[in-house]
């Protein structure tokens, strides 16, 4: 018998799209505070996300018990983005607003993103602002002292708010900060060095977590109301990614094998601008921010294999390729065009570089107009980043660049009050599936992370904790700790006593390799079916053939490593899976068998519309997909068009 | 690219209490166009596979930003290159041939855990005692109600650059950790959204760094020289007016 699919309840208040969340956050059930301090949220995680949203819900009386594998929580890797974070204040007075700011998310997500989660994500992105400079996050100023702009990919306004090419950094310090004042006043228990390696579920709801402290190896139990899950996304499981090399799957993984379902697991976002791979020893790609097309022009030469140097190459003779098939944005399209087209050009033998799988990004005009102190203004610490890992002098000669996984728009499906599918268990930030749809647009990361942790998840999360009040408490004394434990530690000593010949890091890189040749910026019916089996053999070979070694009770990066790829190889098989299901191109998620006849994503309204959600089904069962069907009140879904 | 082979000493040391040594190993054909970090993923490689205990050291995002990598390479926290973690030095720096010595941070107040891995939970101690702005959220003004010079930001910016590596620690023969303490002071001193709190900040932040362990600052400018981001020498002495004025008005 097949099994009936479920049609997800997204919860999104009635009333025109612009109240609902002003009406919905005014009518939402407060939680009083006395008793607030009776309740305690465990938030894991604490990059942006994670940081505001356990500062914020300290702040409004809750008990917080936050939680990260680094040694501080400084060191999450939201401190990495570069770029900038959107809001619609419409400071430069062109014509910005909350609704241009929610439409080119949609349009930019390809109509495959939530319209009341991505219309409250904009409402409250000027606030966000707001409460960071009131924390004194240095962005950058105009000469009268008010806040400076920059324009980012795929929209034709300036909205995006910097602090050099450092915006992560300061934003993350300024939640840290926010964050490191409440440990002060013990509102937060701030837990270091620790990964969460299950959640507990009693009588159907997430009631804790069981972490293994990093240092010592202790497996300990941890009790909470509620718990919320921050933990960012999952590009390693393309092996080289832009991501740090502790980012990983696993306690979204855990989560999804205990009811949490997994929302469009195979979007995945290329970022067009990165330093191109330059060996097989190669553990991770840097990027250099997207604000560099705003001043840097993209091109190929028009010959094959030309072997002169970039600045010889006069202008004729060079191929602009984006501007040429873009002119309205030209080289500030969205960043999976921008991939698309990147790839198009390699793979007709115009690459350049010695693996032929880079494109020029040049400075030559923007120094010749401006300045070479304009330029080293505006992008100074990129360019010296970039001639610390090449050796070359972009100054002088074009960066070469091509695209790296960066970003996954898809993640834990949450309704309206970004709770998952397992009640008391939510998610923020990049780990839900989040309001990007198929594509997220440039400066919008930070903007998610920071509205779901400061402005949204702290109110949401009360209209499930206002009914948990009352209900029976429960202690790390009941047995589903005990027994959640004893599974977690099987499993390591599976891991540690498996008497293999391989390294953990030999499997990751094959799965990249399986991850980025089949399910990559182009994917096709026949591949992901080969895939999907070279997984299933991928992960019988693991657990076969892994060698861990060390021991489990101190410091073993090991045994880290080797948890994190072995949910990777899982999570793998589910994303070849839902692009398999997903027999349209849209955003990122490119299906060769789906296009325009200029080569352009060729969306299916009518079969597609909706947001897939998979739904763990035991480990001998393939996961069953469930469904959101999307509505568009407010936009029509057309064809994006960036010419 | 060309290939070479190095003589590699490293600090090896089981956990906090036992002792450490040095242990020597040779690899060979190390690509020029590695990283650091990426070449001591290729010896831990062949450890494993040998079944030996990998090397310890710490490391996240390899973009010099987390400020997670921590070691000291020839003597010098980060390694020769000015202004660089540890994980963006290439290997493109070094000569076929060469030898090098690999340590963890050294400094008292930073424990060694295994290998290169240090204790450095003493910085956050140290700016949960005052390192931010008391502003709950949801009770900002509008971002622009409050200007601030292009100039006074770059300033705040220079100094929050800070990535709390604890390269200026290791580097100082006190073990002082005023550049990382007074970075952030400066930042918030020169911000207008600073000021209500800056003498109570910059008292018990001090405070606290010397409970920590930390030592004086006796001006040699060893952190300034050695830190990856270049923070600057002159928040010190910022850090020292503001601890003045603010004990005066004590």
């Amino acid at each position: 018998m097949v099994e009936k699919e479920n049609i997800l309840n997204p919860n999104i208040p009635n009333g025109e799209l612009e109240k609902k969340w002003t009406k919905y956050r005014s009518s939402l059930p407060l939680v009083s505070p006395a008793n607030k301090k009776k309740l305690t949220v465990i938030v894991v995680g604490t990059g942006l996300a994670g940081a505001s949203a356990s500062a914020s819900l300290a702040e409004m009386g809750y008990n917080v018990k936050a939680y990260c594998f680094q040694d501080s929580p400084r060191r999450a890797h939201s401190i990495a983005a570069q770029g900038g974070i959107n809001a619609a204040k419409n400071y430069q007075n062109d014509g910005d607003s909350i609704y241009r700011l929610f439409y080119d998310t949609i349009k930019g997500g390809d109509y495959r993103s939530r319209e009341a989660n991505v219309y409250r994500l904009a409402e409250v992105s000027g606030n966000i602002i707001d409460q960071c400079v009131a924390q004194g996050v240095p962005f950058a100023r105009e000469y009268g002292g008010t806040l400076d702009n920059r324009s980012f990919g795929g929209v034709q306004v300036s909205r995006t708010f910097y602090a050099r090419g450092q915006t992560g950094q300061q934003l993350l310090l300024g939640a840290y900060s926010a964050l490191s004042r409440q440990i002060s006043k013990k509102n937060v228990i701030m837990n270091t060095k620790h990964e969460m390696l299950d959640v507990v579920v009693i009588d159907g709801k997430a009631k804790g977590i069981i972490t293994r402290n990093l240092i010592n190896g202790n497996i300990e139990s941890h009790y909470a109301d509620a718990v919320v899950l921050a933990t960012g996304g999952y590009g390693n499981v393309y092996y080289l990614s832009t991501n740090a090399m502790g980012s990983n799957v696993t306690a979204l993984w855990k989560a999804y094998k205990k009811g949490a379902m997994i929302a469009n697991p195979c979007f995945t976002q290329i970022h067009p601008t990165c330093i191109p791979v330059s060996g097989e020893y190669q553990s991770k790609l840097t990027l250099m921010s997207e604000s560099l097309r705003n001043d840097g022009r993209i091109w190929v030469p028009k010959k094959k294999n030309d072997e002169r140097k970039p600045e010889d190459i006069p202008e004729e003779e060079r191929d602009y390729y984006l501007e040429r098939k873009y002119p309205a944005f030209g080289n500030l399209v969205p960043r999976d065009i921008a991939s698309r087209a990147a790839k198009e050009r390699c793979d007709e033998g115009y690459g350049v570089g010695s693996t032929k799988q880079a494109v020029y990004l040049d400075f030559r005009d923007a120094i010749n107009n401006f300045g070479k102190d304009v330029v080293s203004a505006r992008y100074g610490n990129l360019f010296d980043m970039y001639s610390k890992i090449t050796d070359e002098n972009p100054y002088v000669t074009p960066m070469k660049i091509y695209p790296a996984v960066h970003y996954t728009m898809g993640g834990l499906w949450v309704d309206y009050n970004l709770m998952t599918t397992l009640p008391g268990l939510f998610a923020i930030g990049e780990c839900n599936f989040s309001d990007h749809g198929a594509n997220r647009l440039g400066a919008s990361a930070l903007m998610q992370g920071l509205a779901d942790g400061y402005f949204i998840l702290p109110y949401t999360i009360g209209t499930y904790l206002s009914n948990e009040i009352s209900n029976e408490k429960f202690s790390v004394d009941h047995s589903q700790f005990k027994l959640t434990e004893e599974k977690v530690k099987d499993k390591l000593n599976n891991l540690i006593s498996n008497n293999g010949t391989q390294t953990v890091e030999s499997f990751h890189k094959k799965l990249g390799k399986i991850m980025w040749d089949f399910c990559g910026m182009s994917r096709n019916k026949d591949d992901l079916e080969k895939a999907i089996l070279l997984i299933k053999d991928l992960k019988e070979d693991f657990w076969k053939n892994v060698t861990v070694p060390g021991k489990l009770n101190t410091i073993n990066l090991e045994v880290e490593k080797a948890g994190r790829v072995a949910d990777l190889i899982e999570l793998g098989e589910v994303m070849m899976r839902d692009a398999l299901d997903r027999n349209e191109s849209c955003g990122g998620h490119f299906r060769d068998e789906y296009q325009t006849k200029e080569g352009e994503a060729l969306r299916d309204d009518e079969k597609y519309n909706y947001v897939s959600a998979w739904e763990y089904k035991g480990n001998d069962n393939n996961p069953k997909i469930n469904r959101e069907k999307l509505i568009f009140s407010s936009v029509a879904p057309t064809q994006r068009s960036y010419k | 690219m060309k290939l070479i082979n190095l003589y590699l000493k490293i600090w090896r040391q089981e956990n906090v209490e036992s002792k450490g040594y040095f242990e020597s190993h040779k690899i060979e054909n190390i690509n020029s166009h590695m990283s650091f970090l990426e070449m001591l993923d290729v010896l831990n490689e062949d450890l494993i596979k040998n079944k030996k205990d990998p090397i310890a050291f710490e490391h996240d995002c390899r973009e010099g930003i987390c400020g997670t990598c921590s070691m000291t390479i020839n003597g010098k926290p980060h390694g020769p290159l000015k202004g660089t973690t540890a994980c963006q030095l290439h290997m493109f720096n070094f000569e076929d041939g060469d030898t090098i010595t690999i340590e963890p941070w050294r400094a008292k107040p930073f424990k060694i855990i295994k290998d290169l891995v240090v204790d450095r939970s003493s910085f956050d101690r140290i700016i949960q005692k005052g390192g931010f702005i008391s502003i709950n959220t949801g009770s900002a003004p509008d971002g622009n109600a409050i200007p601030i010079s292009q100039e006074t930001a770059k300033e705040a910016f220079d100094a929050a650059a800070c990535i709390g590596c604890g390269a200026c620690v290791a580097s100082c023969k006190n073990s002082s950790a005023s550049l990382f303490v007074s970075a952030k002071i400066a930042q918030l001193s020169l911000l207008p959204q600073g000021h209500p709190e800056r003498q109570k900040r910059v008292i018990s932040m001090v405070d606290q760094m010397d409970a920590e362990g930390f030592g004086h600052c006796s001006n040699t400018g060893a952190c300034e020289s050695e830190c990856p981001k270049e923070i600057s020498i002159k928040n010190i002495a910022k850090m020292n007016q503001e601890y003045i004025k603010a004990t005066l008005l004590d």
